[in-house]
């Protein structure tokens, strides 16, 4: 039984290489890129993989010269499948340059893999604190954020506006405690009760009745992906939606609008970017996406579109070539690229300096929901925990 | 604590406790009569959901969207019962779960397929959107109110038609001593094709009615199994009123926690460590509940009388 599997296996592993000598010796741009692909988080992925599909066609196929070829991965939601795809990357794929990853824990796990690797890191979107503080990496960029700063910049408009007597909700587990601990960093206003709910939980009613019965002014909560769709629907089948105005961060957004509709009008959100920012490269992104896809991309997909850029830029300045890393975080910090938040600027932990917007959501687009910014919150935002990084520039 | 807010968190837990009950009890039965552990059973709350927001969309109605969604999902149950688990009652449970575990993956890609891997949009009829005063100062949303009485409704009759009907006479004797039905003449094959269909179909009327509150998206199924499981442990496997009395403690027992838990041990403990410990033991209430009813009465508490 097991010779002839072994014999096939040798005579496959003999194809293979092969096959590979002279494809190595093609000169591609490998991309490894990793996402959700599978699951309920698996529409988050869908926007990241269209967008990074559109910022290679608006590269013509591709960086410098060079082809371009991007290997997508699906971590699964889970931190050790990550660190498991990474390394068929690194090491089947041969890739040159590593990116993508929505989730903090899965980004906690990867980086050193990538790094230990001696490659880079271009995160575009998981933005865990330890990675913009103590544990930065000169081989690690995020074309993100830092997890607090979407927070901060919701705690800062409600603190501007005088706000007080807010109910806080959001899921029982670390960016839950972040997001609430960014919020209190900027608002100073009477908090009702912080409430701590089950990570995945369906039903809220009960949150929302007691809620209800404290009579606070305003509500603020963090509930991403299939959550939110949960919480703002029963919020405003509570009839809350009048009553209680909702604020939140990472709740309502272009993945999530779709299967709330009205229930979502009146919302506010605060983001670094939105659809309807007015700068060249996001209207173009944007154009270009709806014609090509149908549909209106996040964040989550605004983010990978730059992350792409972003390499193209090192490309570009490396002539062709990803192989020098150390040219490559040098080409990477000059950032000269143009990004879909207008000029982009690096704070020295390797993660952007930006604005925040207010958002709301609206009646009107093709859909008949949309969000529209409503003001800036933020200037040149730093995140908090950049002092806590000794990286030298 | 005012009694306004212990009622209407009476009728949350009321209201979650019938939800979970319809998915129990056709996870129970099939379990109790066919011996078949079925982790695909979320799935079916799933296409339950699934096919009844394309038939709402489809017809342009709401009661005539339910309808056709309950059916699809009783053809789709009988369906897998005959394609897939027909060949799995005589294998061993790990048999049968890796089997089932399998047809929860083929299940969510399929719907991930059909329609896409975004949450659906799904809305109420203006006439299921407002609110009722069941008593005074105390407004209720009509759809939770509908679904209690539905469920309610659901649990009378299942319990009509396993006491007092034929066909209830057979799925009782059949939980009792397959053989002996098989030898009598009974076809024991249909009659499982038609017990795991009804299974289905209140596994998909579980999942229509939740449609609208919860979000209609690929593995919705199985957030909810994992409580319906519970629910079992503690009724006993095998028995509806246990299924009943199972999902209504759980329910209960849930929603309280998480209303009530955190001010109560508030007056015990400092507030911070209240606000540590109260979501984190409200979380694990059920699971605690179903431990102390595994120690205590290993069998359940209401156990079928099987043999």
């Amino acid at each position: 039984m097991h010779t002839p599997i072994r014999l096939l296996a040798a005579a496959a592993a003999a194809v293979s290489l092969a096959f590979a000598l002279p494809a190595a010796a093609q000169q591609k741009i490998k991309i490894g890129f990793i996402t959700t692909l599978t699951g309920p988080a698996g529409i988050i992925g869908k926007h990241m993989k269209d967008s990074v599909d559109l910022a290679v066609e608006h590269l013509g196929g591709k960086m410098g010269g060079v082809p371009i070829e991007v290997v997508f991965g699906d971590d699964q939601f889970k931190p050790d499948v990550g660190v498991q795809v990474t390394e068929e990357m690194l090491k089947k794929h041969q890739v040159d340059i590593m990116s993508g990853i929505i989730w903090s824990h899965v980004m906690m796990a990867v980086v050193p893999v990538v790094t230990g690797a001696d490659k880079v890191m271009v995160g575009t979107n998981a933005g865990a604190s330890p990675l913009a503080g103590k544990s930065c990496h000169p081989q690690y960029f995020s074309t993100s954020w830092n997890n607090d700063q979407t927070p901060e910049a919701m705690g800062k408009f409600m603190q501007e506006q005088g706000i007080s007597d807010v109910y806080v909700l959001a899921p029982n587990y670390q960016a839950g405690k972040d997001m609430v601990a960014g919020f209190k960093r900027y608002f100073k206003g009477r908090i009702v009760d912080e409430v701590f709910t089950t990570p995945g939980q369906q039903d809220y009613q009960a949150e929302i009745t007691q809620l209800r019965s404290k009579a606070p002014k305003a509500a603020f909560v963090f509930y991403p992906g299939g959550m939110g769709v949960q919480f703002v629907r029963q919020y405003f089948q509570a009839g809350l939606r009048e009553r209680i105005p909702l604020y939140s961060v990472f709740t309502v957004d272009e993945t999530t609008l779709p299967a709330l509709k009205e229930s979502a009008i009146g919302q506010w959100e605060t983001k670094f970017w939105n659809h309807d920012l007015d700068v060249p490269a996001s209207k173009k992104y944007i154009a270009d996406f709806r014609k090509k896809f149908g549909y209106t991309p996040s964040f989550y997909g605004a983010q990978s579109y730059d992350g792409i850029m972003l390499i193209d830029s090192a490309v570009r300045a490396n002539k062709g070539s990803l192989k020098d890393t150390k040219a490559v975080v040098a080409a990477m910090r000059k950032a000269d690229y143009a990004s879909i938040r207008g000029k982009f600027q690096w704070n020295v932990n390797q993660h952007p300096i930006q604005d925040f917007y207010l958002i709301q959501t609206v009646k009107g687009g093709p859909d008949g929901v949309t969000t529209e910014i409503k003001r800036k919150v933020f200037e040149k935002h730093k995140d908090s925990y950049y002092q806590d990084c000794k990286m030298a520039w | 604590m005012n009694l306004i807010l212990v009622f209407e968190q009476a009728l949350n837990g009321l209201q979650f406790g019938v939800t979970l009950f319809l998915m129990a009890a056709g996870l129970t039965l099939v379990f109790g009569i066919m011996n078949l552990v079925n982790l695909a059973h979320g799935s079916l709350y799933m296409v339950g959901a699934y096919l009844t927001v394309a038939a709402v969309g489809w017809t342009g109605s709401f009661p005539l969207g339910v309808l056709l969604g309950l059916l699809g999902t009783l053809a789709v149950g009988m369906l897998v019962e005959v394609i897939a688990l027909r060949t799995l009652y005589e294998r061993d449970h790990l048999d049968q779960v890796l089997a089932t575990f399998g047809l929860i993956l083929f299940f969510n890609e399929l719907v991930a397929i059909l329609w896409g891997r975004a949450s659906l949009y799904t809305v109420l009829p203006n006439y299921l959107q407002g609110f009722i005063e069941i008593v005074p100062g105390s407004i209720y949303p009509v759809y939770r109110a509908l679904v209690i009485a539905v469920g309610l409704a659901v649990a009378l009759l299942l319990w009509f038609v396993v006491a007092r009907t034929r066909l209830g006479m057979l799925i009782r004797a059949g939980a009792s001593n397959r053989t002996m039905v098989a030898a009598l003449g009974i076809n024991i094959r249909l009659l499982y094709t038609i017990v795991f269909g009804f299974g289905a179909a209140l596994a998909g009327l579980a999942g229509l009615m939740a449609g609208p509150i919860y979000s209609v998206q690929p593995g919705m199924g199985e957030l909810i199994l994992i409580q319906v499981f519970v629910v079992i442990v503690i009724g006993g496997i095998g028995s509806i009123r246990g299924a009943l009395v199972g999902a209504l403690i759980v329910g209960m027992v849930d929603t309280m926690g998480r209303a009530f838990l955190k001010p109560m041990l508030a007056h015990f403990i400092s507030p911070t460590a209240a606000e540590a410990a109260g979501p984190a033991l409200a979380s694990m209430l059920i699971y605690l509940l179903m431990a102390l009813v595994l120690a205590l009465r290993p069998e359940g508490l209401f156990p079928a009388k099987s043999g």
